[in-house]
């Protein structure tokens, strides 16, 4: 396990695209360590026999039948957006015009 | 009009014509205009009413269902159809679902009146309800201390008697703590009872809806109306419709009730630990046979669910980016707009938990904390099977301490997760359980917790009930509610 410094939560950050204050990223920092520390009692288990649990459920491959049926209307789907254009979100453009 | 502390009480008033649902509601919504407590985001006045005449038409015409008329409170996690819902985060001010849950769209059907929403912490994440974005909620014990979370206004709604009952939602005793606290009945359904269809998802493989409620008997008619399978939610298991009051009085003598020796260690509190002992010298003179058991991998449930449940919910999380609903905080690019909307929505804590999820789910680090987390979760769950192949139920504290005060922990993450070690290896292993009143310590409620054997809901509720009718725990009220009541 890693040490955790600055660039550890800055890393992190940047990639679950959530901007940190100053503030945020040294108290971020030392709080992440003793998490980390305190989960770190995992690697103290011998599970190189056991299986991992993803869902308690004795479920698999559930399926249905391929019924249409009618969902949100363009309006309903719309309303909670903060920038629409006509029958679409509008974002940012993504790609540069050349 | 003092509103019916129970279902069945209310049931009976509403059938006698003692008063009409809409008599009911009307009182209900005034005692949370009154509400002292901050345990409310969102009062729908319109909504109550509406469904309260409805509800009076139904009683009048017969066969109404026990709920028919009956006022509730909806955790501000589960989305209401045109009502706001925010999960008590800022990034959700002023969303309003196209649609309803499917608890709430069962509830509505059986002709429960749904008053409000209530605060939590943000997204359900926390032990206090300390992390709303909308401000913090208080105990009607003391107004000094926390009511517990995450679903802490829904277990005031109801120990305040605003509500005759409430939905919560449990991810690792965020329903059983707050009750425990607060000293009202919640319980935890077996994962996959409940539809988690239309609740804002936090961690998918351990969120269950569940009730809060002033009895035992209360909580399975609740859980009757919300069980079952979901066709909107693929993880309900297609269980047959069950009558979980069949075994209510059927008492616990002859029954082998386990004492997991894991639970009652160093941490906890005197008072808690002597009010838990006292309740289990209750059940051994009702005739069950007490078992101490081993649940050796108890003190790894912690690590396991704080890595699992970040890791989840940076997953779920990542839909908050300010494009299709919610707050959006614009930049000059779409990143840059990305982390700008969710700096500036996302509360502390949220923002710790995402990053700690997406620290154990990045390169070079999966295996070491996801992978090792799920493995160690198949040694939890063996180990609950081991015991329920011996043990009828579990008996257990539901939370170490009682109601702590305002900001004593809201500095020390750590701290605060330790609230829930006796409650989250349940949601680990995917089990039921409730938190039952058993007492006071320092003048503030204590909670049993129960646990059994998945889709043994009925069993758990048998067990419940036979502490409730040997003692008058839960008809325990908080000072302020009776003084609520007097100044009524």
């Amino acid at each position: 396990m890693t040490a955790i410094d600055r660039s550890v939560v800055e890393h992190v950050a940047a990639l679950a695209r959530i901007g940190l204050t100053e503030e945020e990223i040294v108290r971020f920092t030392g709080q992440l360590a003793v998490v980390l520390d305190a989960v770190g009692k995992l690697a103290e288990v011998d599970t190189a026999s056991i299986e991992p649990t993803a869902s308690v459920l004795p479920l698999v491959n559930v399926m249905r039948e391929d019924v249409v049926r009618h969902g949100l209307s363009h309006e309903a789907a719309l309303a909670n957006a903060p920038s629409t254009d006509g029958e679409f979100f509008r974002v940012q453009a993504t790609l540069e015009e050349r | 009009m003092d509103l019916p502390r129970t279902i069945v009480d209310a049931a009976a008033v509403l059938r006698r014509r003692e008063a009409s649902s809409r008599e009911l509601t009307e009182a209900a919504l005034e005692r949370v205009a009154r509400d002292p407590h901050n345990a409310w985001l969102t009062r729908a006045e319109a909504n109550a009413l509406a469904q309260a005449d409805a509800a009076d038409l139904r009683l009048a015409a017969g066969e109404a269902p026990l709920l028919c008329g009956v006022p509730w409170a909806c955790k501000d996690i589960i989305g209401t159809k045109g009502v706001e819902t925010t999960a008590g985060s800022r990034i959700l001010k002023g969303y309003v679902p196209p649609y309803s849950a499917t608890v709430v769209d069962r509830l509505d059907a059986s002709g429960a009146v749904m008053l409000g929403k209530t605060n939590l912490d943000e997204f359900a994440m926390g032990s206090s309800n300390e992390n709303s974005a909308f401000g913090a909620v208080t105990n009607p014990w003391d107004h000094g201390r926390v009511p517990g979370g995450s679903s802490g206004g829904s277990a005031v709604a109801v120990a305040a008697g605003q509500a005759v009952f409430a939905l919560g939602t449990d991810t690792g005793g965020s329903i059983r703590q707050p009750a425990a606290l607060c000293g009202v009945t919640g319980m935890k359904p077996t994962y996959g009872r409940v539809s988690r269809s239309g609740v804002v998802a936090f961690a998918s493989s351990l969120d269950q809806v569940g009730p809060f409620a002033a009895s035992v008997e209360d909580a399975a008619i609740i859980c009757e109306a919300l069980f079952g399978h979901d066709p909107l939610d693929a993880t309900t298991l297609p269980l047959p419709a069950e009558d979980l009051r069949r075994e209510l009085t059927a008492g616990v003598r002859g029954m082998r009730l386990g004492v997991p020796r894991e639970y009652f260690v160093k941490g906890m509190e005197p008072g808690v630990e002597k009010a838990v002992r006292a309740t289990l010298a209750v059940y051994a003179e009702l005739g069950a046979e007490l078992v101490e058991v081993s649940l050796p991998s108890t003190d790894r449930g912690l690590a396991v669910y704080y890595v699992l449940q970040p890791a989840e919910a940076s997953a779920n999380l990542a839909r908050y980016d300010g494009v299709r609903f919610g707050l959006r905080v614009e930049g000059p690019d779409l990143v840059e707009t990305y982390r700008r909307t969710r700096g500036a929505g996302f509360g502390p804590e949220v923002k710790r938990r995402i990053i700690l999820g997406t620290y154990a789910l990045s390169a070079g680090y999966y295996d070491a904390y996801y992978g090792q987390a799920q493995k160690v979760r198949t040694v939890i769950k063996r180990e609950f099977d081991a015991v329920f192949q011996k043990v009828d139920a579990l008996l257990t504290p539901t939370s170490p301490g009682v109601a702590f005060v305002l900001g004593a922990k809201a500095n020390d993450p750590l701290a605060m997760y330790l609230n829930d070690i006796y409650t989250l290896p349940v949601n680990i292993a995917g089990l039921p359980g409730i938190s039952i009143p058993c007492g006071l310590s320092e003048g503030l409620p204590v909670g049993l917790q129960i646990i059994a054997n998945s889709y043994r809901e009925a069993t758990l509720f048998r067990v419940a009930a036979a502490y409730e009718r040997a003692t008058e725990h839960h008809r325990s009220r908080p000072p302020a509610a009776l003084g609520q009541r007097a100044a009524a």
